[in-house]
């Protein structure tokens, strides 16, 4: 797809993101939508994956670590033909395959299970490791919160994946500045993130626009050519990203928008299209 | 009992690990800086490139072995209970659990017969811990024998499993020859009709001992192994409760949260019966030689005959 089809795409999964959470009157758009654009090339462009045959073993793999943002997981697997985008109306509803959080036994598509924050990341160490062990030659995305990262399993998990190696991995940090008592700052911040992941043995790329469909795209091309170490991508963006008073908004970080909002959300997105 | 063969149940963990690679390349192997203490550099020896370890960094391990196992493989995952159940316990919760994936947890080094270490390493709490889980397997085997059917039975079943081994050689009760393992389905090691005994681990040894002593004063106990925790083998427990009429809980675990209470979940609600529980009485550790704290903690035959005997009398 061409950077422009990818943009239509990742403005529908926006669509759903504030259609799922509305319907919920709960959830958390703020990291959805920072995390929408990359979701989208993953989903579309990057990833070896296959709807009708979501478990196929050769798949390429992604883990939610920040698994609050599944609005923008789930969304994303309906736009790729995962299930109905109809079920995103059912998000957090008793009997929904779509829980609060990812949980990979409920709904297709997803590959690990995830919520608590900090651990996705070593079980995608651990599916990468796996696929080195037993010959696979699949790869293992990994997104974590720029606020996750203040928990230790993260380092222990990077710790690992630099020492093993692990270039099949790329782990994803969604640099939005934001948490949820603050400012990633102003709480306890795991500044400077790209060093840090240096001195674990990662190549780091960072980009510098990651709601930016070119700019993820080379990112992602440089990604694939690393080698004998794992890539960790530091993408700057914008939580909230696409629904104007989200935008850089703390406040909109587990919130869900009520019907007037959501009628101003989807007339913004709509304009967009 | 001096001079019956005695093996640490963890020794048997790291030679059943071996064994069973030898049969099946599927699964691989973790530990966290304690390979020599919890037997899995037996394994490690055997098939190094099928051992990692995760160095001290327990949670990540269980992650990592989570990660493993949504690949349609298997991990063993091993440390001290302490750091197994309690320090991850939240890892093992929500990324295995949860997932209900294909993790073995070996969990070495439980109980107050970790002996001179002390409390911060004497894990009287897991099984209270993992029992809460849903769809966990909980295992507590007594001997070498046992532990290893415990570890086969382990890989077999799907979905995750604690085993729970000691650093104490116990006596070893059970024979290789004709011993029979079924996950879930205790063993009367020995019938009786005055009392009943539901032991795991090496409190099943020490059991047998007192019920022994107490058959000389007149006492006849029958004894439960049951190495499965969870699930309980709730029919074979109501049964010998209704044959005896009273039940003792023999366990090297606090008495809150463990197999005494499992065994009075299952006789309040289906036969209810007076009971007494032999365990850690919600109290730390401290350091000592391993038998010499079971002795004082009354977690030996002859504590568990005096505790026996004076229930069976009152
Ligand atoms: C272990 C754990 N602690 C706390 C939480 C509650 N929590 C959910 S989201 C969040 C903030 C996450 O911030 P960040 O990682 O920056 O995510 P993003 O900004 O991308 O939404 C917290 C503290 C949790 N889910 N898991
Ligand atoms: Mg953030």
């Amino acid at each position: 797809m061409s950077d422009d089809e990818l943009k239509q795409v990742a403005n529908e999964i926006r669509k759903g993101v504030v259609t799922a959470t509305h319907a919920a009157k709960s959830g958390h758009p703020g990291g959805s939508l920072s995390a929408t654009d990359i979701l989208t090339y993953l989903y579309f462009e990057e990833m070896n994956v296959d709807p009708a045959d979501p478990r196929k073993a050769d798949r390429d793999r992604f883990v939610l670590s920040k698994g609050h943002a599944a609005p923008g997981l789930y969304s994303t697997l309906a736009e790729r033909g995962y299930f109905p985008k109809s079920d995103l109306e059912t998000l957090r509803h008793i009997g929904s395959h779509l829980q609060g959080h990812p949980n990979m036994n409920d709904t297709p598509g997803v590959d690990m299970s995830t919520g608590s924050l900090g651990q996705g990341v070593s079980a995608a160490v651990g599916m990468a490791l796996a696929a080195k062990h037993w010959g696979n030659d699949y790869r293992v995305f990994c997104m974590l919160g720029d606020g996750e990262i203040e928990e230790g399993q993260v380092w222990e998990a990077a710790m690992f994946a630099g020492n093993h190696a692990l270039d099949n991995l790329v782990l994803i940090v969604d640099h939005n500045g934001l948490q949820i008592d603050g400012t990633i700052e102003e709480v306890n911040s795991a500044m400077p993130i790209a060093d840090k992941f240096r001195a674990f043995k990662f190549h780091v790329i960072e980009l510098a626009d990651g709601n930016d469909m070119a700019q993820i795209r080379s990112a992602f091309e440089e990604a694939r050519g690393v080698k004998g170490q794992p890539t960790c991508i530091v993408a700057e963006t914008v939580k909230g990203k696409g629904v104007s008073f989200m935008e850089n908004q703390v406040g909109w970080h587990g919130k869900a928008p009520n019907d007037e909002q959501y009628e101003q959300a989807m007339a913004e997105l709509s304009k967009e299209a | 009992m001096a001079d019956v063969k005695k093996v640490a149940t963890r020794a048997s963990y790291g030679e059943a690990l071996a064994e069973l690679a030898a049969e099946h390349d599927d699964f691989v192997v973790f530990d966290a800086d304690l390979a020599e203490a919890t037997h899995t550099a037996t394994f490690k020896k055997a098939y190094p490139e099928r051992f990692f370890d995760a160095g001290i960094a327990e949670g990540n391990m269980m992650g990592l072995a989570a990660g493993v196992a949504t690949t349609g493989h298997k991990a063993f995952a091993s440390t001290f209970a302490m750091f197994a159940a309690g320090r991850a316990f939240e890892q093992v919760r929500n990324s295995i659990g949860y997932p209900h994936l294909n993790v073995k947890i070996g969990a070495t080094h439980a109980g107050i017969s970790v002996g001179e270490d002390g409390a911060t390493h004497q894990c009287n709490e897991d099984i209270a811990l993992m029992r809460t889980i849903p769809g966990m397997t909980v295992i507590v085997p007594c001997d070498d024998v046992e532990a290893k059917a415990a570890v086969r039975a382990a890989y077999e079943l799907d979905g995750p499993v604690y085993m729970r081994f000691g650093r104490l050689a116990v006596p070893v009760v059970n024979d290789p020859e004709t011993f029979k393992f079924e996950v879930g389905k205790g063993i009367v090691m020995r019938e009786g009709t005055d009392v009943t005994i539901v032991a795991c681990g090496l409190m099943v040894q020490a059991a047998l001992e007192a019920a022994e002593a107490l058959a000389e004063k007149g006492i006849s106990a029958e004894v439960i192994d049951t190495h499965t925790v969870k699930p309980i083998d709730a029919d074979l427990i109501v049964k010998s409760a209704q044959k005896t009429g009273r039940v003792v809980t023999c366990e090297e675990h606090s008495v809150i949260g463990g197999l005494g209470s499992a065994v009075c979940d299952v006789l309040a609600e289906r036969c209810p019966t007076p009971v007494r529980k032999i365990g850690v009485q919600d109290t730390f550790g401290y350091s000592g030689p391993a038998v010499d704290l079971l002795h004082e903690f009354g977690l030996d035959a002859e504590g568990v005959a005096r505790e026996v005997e004076e229930f069976v009398r009152a």
